[in-house]
Order: structure tokens, then C-alpha cells, then sequence
């Protein structure tokens, strides 16, 4: 999985049946600094998540398709499983 | 999932039999400014997309799943159409256009 910062979201009327209820949001994968790493990205939320939320992002299409939709085998490959409330790191001694 | 700009299409006759029937697209991967990011796909239209449209595709295994029951060989599918560049909404977006909601430049 990845961390990553909600942006915002996309609405799409005209799209694939699989998608229907789910909201599709718009992240920036970041490291656990906060700074921004590689491009943005969709992904389906499953937790409520909102603009600003710092999240966990999976990228793998049968885990994410379950948590956003409850079933399997859409064509999702991302979804957001979690929201961030804090992050603890041990500083590299 | 990513944001893409539907910029081309692309004519196959001699091709698996798996494309047979489904439209051949060329889109370039768009970031949270909806500017070019990385180098263009080619994409299977599963969503009726039209050029110049912005889309959302999927990748890998999943991109196949639109297609149950018959085996098409994608890793890059259209699977919806956003519905203008203004219904994609970003901080980031907003932070830059001085604020109100998809201003432009």
C-alpha cells in the first residue's frame, strides 16, 4: 500500500457499471514526510475519506474492488482502505 | 485509476483476435492540473469515449474485467468519461486559479 494526500474528486455520469455509488477521488501519492511522490492518481474511496485527508491507498485490483464495491473482479485498480490519523517514525540512528 | 485526454485512435487490421471489434485509442495520462504526465497509452474504449474527452482508465489485469466472458488482451481500459474538465475538483486546482471553483488558466 501507499500513503497519499486526497486532492479532491472526479464525477463521472457516463462510466462502468462496476462504479455506480462509489466516489472517485483524486490523490497524490506522498512518503511518510508528507512531500509528494510520482504523479496523482484515482482512486475508490471505502472510509469516507475527504480533501486533505492523509489516507492509505492500495494498488492492487482484487483487494480494492472489494473494499470500494464489496465484490471482486471490476475493473478498479486502486482504492482508498484507511484514513491517517498519525504517523510515528523512528528517526534512522 | 488515472485521468487521461482521449488524443487519438488507432486503426488495427492485423491484430489478436481478442481486439476484434473494440476500439484502439491513444491517451495521454493527465496529473491533478490536468497537465501532461508520463508517455501516451494505448487504450481499449469500454466507456464510448470520443477524442479530446477526459477519461478515467484502468490498468493491468483489472482493465480486462469489463470484458467478461470473452478474452481481450488489455492492460489500459476506458472505463468512464469524466464529465468536463471543470468536475474534476483539486486543491490543487483550486489553490492555483486564485480560488473559485475550476477558474481558468
Amino acid at each position: 500500500m501507499i500513503l497519499a494526500r486526497v486532492l479532491g474528486n472526479v464525477v463521472a455520469t457516463q462510466k462502468n457499471s462496476r462504479y455506480e455509488g462509489a466516489r472517485i477521488m483524486l490523490v497524490q501519492p506522498v512518503g511518510p514526510d508528507g512531500v509528494a511522490r510520482g504523479a496523482s492518481m484515482l482512486a475508490l474511496d471505502s472510509v469516507d475519506s475527504g480533501e486533505g485527508d492523509l489516507v492509505v491507498v492500495i494498488q492492487e485490483g482484487w483487494s480494492a474492488s472489494t473494499a470500494a464495491t464489496g465484490k471482486a473482479g471490476a475493473a478498479i485498480d486502486s482504492a482508498i482502505i484507511g484514513v491517517v490519523d498519525r504517523i510515528d517514525e523512528e528517526s534512522a540512528s | 485509476m488515472q485521468i487521461a485526454r482521449v488524443v487519438g485512435n488507432v486503426v488495427s487490421t492485423i491484430k489478436s483476435s481478442g481486439l476484434n471489434a473494440r476500439k484502439l485509442m491513444i491517451i495521454q495520462s493527465l496529473d491533478d492540473h490536468l497537465q501532461a504526465t508520463g508517455r501516451p497509452h494505448v487504450a481499449i474504449d469500454a466507456a464510448g469515449a470520443g477524442i479530446g474527452e477526459l477519461v478515467i482508465w484502468c490498468r493491468g489485469k483489472e482493465a480486462s474485467f469489463p470484458f467478461e466472458g470473452s478474452e481481450v488482451p488489455t492492460d489500459c481500459t476506458i472505463i468512464g468519461i469524466i464529465d468536463s474538465d471543470e468536475h474534476v475538483s483539486s486543491l490543487t486546482r483550486r489553490a492555483v486559479s486564485g480560488g473559485s471553483e475550476g477558474g481558468e488558466g
